[in-house]
């Protein structure tokens, strides 16, 4: 087991009217080698503006500010948060790679898929055009696309969106990075598409052994690929823990919530009763309800204790980790 | 007809919404705001200017030729015949603005016209009349413009035709584009199936839709206008003497820049600050109409 | 792309088509029509007139009559000019290397100065800078060009001297430089709100493709920031501003003519310009034609090289 990257207490605000708004609250969590992580919200949940923080992808202070750790292990431990831009640039790509939501618009239109993945490995290593090419021959055979010499002269725009998901995947393993960060990957293909999609990058983890942060808002996804899962909500992570445990017991109301608005884990039996969506929208972080920031959604809200802050994130055993001051009683109930 | 009645209910409603914002926008363009008090200032001097003024336009004073501005009671200087500049600026801004506006005006009213015919009748009709503007828009407007105006008889009047006639397109562009995008809405639908006539989905349902980019369009074409005016008048065919344009009174400026460079700089300041003005009141309209407004 | 540039070739021929009925209604505005080149000459009495009516077949049905002219006017046949006879294309063609000249050189200044301004602008979006280039564009926009001549002129020939006032040449001189020299101001002033609509848009341009995904696909490969900027969002951005410089074609061409009054500068608008004052019908036709024709091909060069600077326009 070998951590490979420790985040300690990330806090992300955005600027907005004169003041800063936090988006990403006290969120830590490690990646280890070969091991999946996912981190599961609605939209609006800061899962999102997390892994963009760690890639150092928001706009620069002051519109956006980050606070905390991002400890990325290797023969010294880096804070990506304390490094200089030059020297993230060179760790981003090469060490750190990110793949995005949307194939369709994630590759530039006027060149070739070739020239876009020699582009990533040359700005990293200095190696021969011809060189380059090879390996990226290599590559695009890699993630299972057919004729792989002959895609090197397409453009994107002759691609099918899951064709281009799997370039992006090419693109992000050139460097045989240590951490794969994986941005709804899969949300914008078709079903029988998003399987192949997962598939692929299980077996290219397994090949590589790369660590992967997987951020979903499925949870069918979720118990297809990740080890452990974090849930989050209104920026905060509310409940941590091994996939199983989380997805069988799901301590915390908005979890199992979330859970019931999955059709896939009805048939996987993992959920029990109808189909259904959770009432209300994720709060505006502006105006986050005091004490826990679900409780005026939650069904099982009693008022004196859910709107009181503080609402710690607590160890339920097996470092099983929930943020519900109730999560005794609603367990204890339901059984 | 119902569907029709409660869409248009909504909208009024989020018009109004619309209103309050956009409202609020434009009075915080920092630009917009200048431009508006800029051409109230133009307007109101070009208003009341004349009468507090010692000299008539038109009065000669021929041992008074070419005095420099701020010199006696000449507040601008004189020119060749001994005129009083200011008076002569203030009568040719009578004359450049409601040329400016009047045809505006006017080709607002061909241009959105022909738009909405040519977005809501699509196929072969709509076809047939955006080409006829793009074969429009292949003609240099200040060569059209001199042209019509060669031959035809220049004067106040025909000159507002003549630059309405050749800057109609834009807006017939702006506002066919917009409709084509509006026609597949639901509420067409409903106005359709409720049997309501073409003319009046055209112009009760759609056109009240596309107000916004019209209105900017239109503010912009009467800078345009106004610089069309001088381009033609400054050439010699445009508005003739002695009624004097801020465009006409450049046109012997050049001849005398050397002596009396007066002569060619405060009419040329004048159309400046009130094109600027429009251009200034058109973007602080388009950015408080534009959700996506990137103002500071 | 040989089907796109023949479906766009086919575009421009239907619009050439609707440019000649537009031209040639406006032929018959002109007072006395066609015939007006001969009614103004002295001592042409009506029955001649009517002579000439009947040999030219102006009693023919009138779309027989376009026909015909527009035969004519394809196969070069623009008639002739009053003043001295001359076939009208040669009258043209003798002063298209002047215009040519002047709209060339300004083009380049105001596509490298608005492209430079505009991409300062976006990458340095709310700077003082920024809204300084705004305002100022904003303002270049509303300055009326052959207004902004005459201060030039006053200022950098008249009072410094370090240009001449007007001309293409000094004649007994007529050197590289001499060209040169003379171009400096008119070019400039040209340029001016060119340079502002260039510096708007390639702004704006800018701003929209810093805000693609690719570009973030970009810097989160790894790309150097420097590169990021040229290779991805300048060259980008750069795509719709080809499909820009061919609709301000006419815009260019009818500031070229107010320039060229200006500095006597002895292009197509000044002929055009003279022959309005001698009521040279023929000649103001087709100069009139020709910058139609100039501004339709220049769009169908701008369509070309967009398809060739974007793959995907290659394929519709």
């Amino acid at each position: 087991m070998t951590r490979v990257l420790t985040v300690e207490n990330l806090n992300i605000g955005f600027r907005s009217e004169g003041r800063e708004l936090p988006v990403v609250h006290d969120v830590s969590f490690t990646l280890e080698a070969g091991k999946t992580l996912a981190l599961v919200g609605e939209s609006g949940s800061g899962k999102s503006v997390t892994s963009l923080g760690i890639m150092r992808l928001l706009p620069p202070p002051p519109q956006s500010r980050a606070r905390g750790k991002i400890i990325l292990h290797s023969d010294e431990d880096i804070d990506l948060l304390s490094i200089s831009e030059a020297r993230m640039r060179r760790l981003r790509g090469d060490r750190i790679a990110m793949i995005f939501q949307e194939p369709l618009t994630s590759l530039n239109p006027v060149y070739t898929i070739g020239d876009q993945i020699i582009e990533a490995i040359r700005s990293h290593r200095a190696i021969s055009a011809r060189k380059a090419r090879e390996r990226a021959v290599e590559l695009i055979d890699q993630v299972g696309i057919p004729d792989a010499a002959a895609r090197l002269t397409t453009y994107p725009h002759e691609l099918s969106g899951g064709m281009r998901q799997r370039i992006m995947i090419a693109i992000a393993l050139a460097l045989e990075p240590e951490i794969l960060i994986a941005d709804e990957p899969t949300t914008a293909l078709d079903v029988t598409v998003q399987a192949q999609i997962i598939d692929l990058l299980r077996r290219l983890q397994a090949e590589t052994g790369m660590a992967m942060l997987f951020i979903t808002h499925d949870f069918g996804v979720v118990a297809d690929i990740a080890d452990r899962t974090i849930v989050m909500y209104a920026g905060q992570m509310v409940e941590h823990g091994q996939t199983e445990a989380v997805l069988e017991t799901p301590l915390m109301p908005y979890t199992s919530g979330l859970m019931r608005a999955v059709p896939e884990l009805e048939t996987a039996g993992l959920n029990q009763g109808e189909l259904q969506s959770i009432e209300g929208f994720v709060p505006n972080p502006a105006s986050l309800p005091n004490g826990c920031a679900f409780h005026p959604r939650c069904t099982h809200t009693l008022s004196g204790i859910c709107d009181v802050p503080p609402v710690p994130f607590e160890d339920a055993g097996n470092g099983h980790l929930v943020r519900c001051k109730r999560w005794q009683s609603i367990l204890e109930n339901a059984e | 007809m119902t569907a029709a009645v409660e869409q248009r209910a909504a909208s009024s409603t989020g018009s109004d919404w619309l209103k309050s914002r956009t409202v609020k926008r434009f009075i915080r363009h920092r630009l917009a705001i200048t431009g508006v008090i800029m051409i109230s200032l133009i307007t109101f001097m070009c208003v009341v200017g004349p009468w507090l003024l010692p000299y008539n336009m038109l009065e000669i004073h021929i041992r008074d030729r070419f005095t420099p501005p701020l010199t006696g009671d000449y507040l601008f200087g004189t020119d060749e015949m001994g005129r009083d500049l200011a008076a002569r600026l203030f009568m040719a801004g009578r004359i450049s603005l409601m040329v400016g506006v009047a045809a505006m005006l006017l080709s607002t009213l061909i241009g959105t016209v022909i738009g909405l015919v040519a977005g809501y009748f699509g196929k072969v009709t709509g076809t047939l009349l955006m080409r006829l503007t793009d074969s429009f828009l292949c003609f240099p407007q200040v060569f059209l413009l001199l042209t019509l105006a060669a031959f035809l008889q220049p004067n106040a009047f025909m000159i507002t035709l003549i630059i309405a006639a050749t800057s109609w397109m834009e807006v017939a562009r702006i506002v066919s584009a917009e409709i084509r995008s509006l026609r597949e809405r639901d509420f067409v639908t409903a106005a359709k199936i409720s049997g309501a006539s073409h003319t009046w989905i055209m112009f009760r349902e759609l056109l009240p839709n596309t107000v916004g980019p019209i209105i900017v369009a239109a503010t912009l074409t009467v800078a345009k206008a106004i610089l069309l005016e001088a381009y033609v008048s400054f050439l010699g065919y445009g508005i003739q003497p002695p009624l004097p344009s801020w465009g006409n009174m450049l046109n012997n400026a050049q001849q005398f820049l050397d002596t009396a460079p007066w002569l060619a700089i405060v009419p040329g300041v004048a159309i400046t600050a009130a094109v600027t003005s429009f251009n200034f009141i058109g973007d602080g309209l388009r950015d408080a109409l534009d959700a996506r407004s990137d103002m500071p | 792309m040989l089907r796109f540039t023949l479906y766009r070739l086919g575009h421009s021929v239907l619009l050439l088509f609707l440019v000649s009925l537009i031209g040639y209604t406006i032929l018959h505005l002109a007072p006395g029509g066609p015939l007006s080149q001969y009614a103004l000459s002295p001592g042409m009495s009506q029955a001649e007139l009517n002579q000439i009516a009947e040999r030219m077949g102006l009693n023919r049905p009138i779309p027989i009559q376009y026909l015909d002219w527009l035969s004519s006017f394809l196969v070069g046949d623009w008639g002739e000019s009053f003043r001295d006879g001359r076939a009208v294309l040669s009258v043209i063609s003798g002063h298209l290397f002047a215009t040519i000249l002047l709209v060339l050189s300004s083009s380049v200044i105001s596509i490298g100065l608005g492209t430079l301004v505009g991409v300062l602008g976006a990458t340095r979006r709310y700077s003082a800078w920024d809204y300084l280039a705004t305002v100022g564009a904003m303002i270049a926009l509303s300055i009326p060009t052959f207004w902004f001549g005459l201060v030039a002129i006053y200022v950098f020939a008249l009072r410094l001297d370090w240009f001449p006032s007007g001309n293409m040449y000094s004649i007994g001189d007529e050197s590289f430089l001499d060209y040169v020299h003379h171009l400096v101001m008119p070019s400039l002033v040209l340029a001016l709100v060119n340079v502002a609509i260039w510096s708007r848009y390639m702004r704006s341009s800018m701003l929209d493709v810093i805000g693609q995904d690719f570009v973030r696909t970009a810097k989160a490969k790894g790309v150097s920031g420097r590169r990021v900027l040229y290779g991805h969002v300048i060259r980008n951005a750069l795509i719709p501003m080809i499909t820009l410089a061919g609709i301000q074609l006419p815009m260019l061409l009818s500031g070229a003519l107010v320039t060229e009054t200006v500095f006597t500068w002895p292009g197509i608008g000044r002929l055009f310009l003279d022959s309005l004052g001698y009521n040279d019908y023929p000649v103001i036709m087709g100069v009139l034609m020709f910058t139609a024709i100039f501004v339709l091909l220049g769009n169908l060069i701008a369509d070309i090289l967009v398809a060739i600077a974007d793959p995907r326009v290659r394929l519709e």
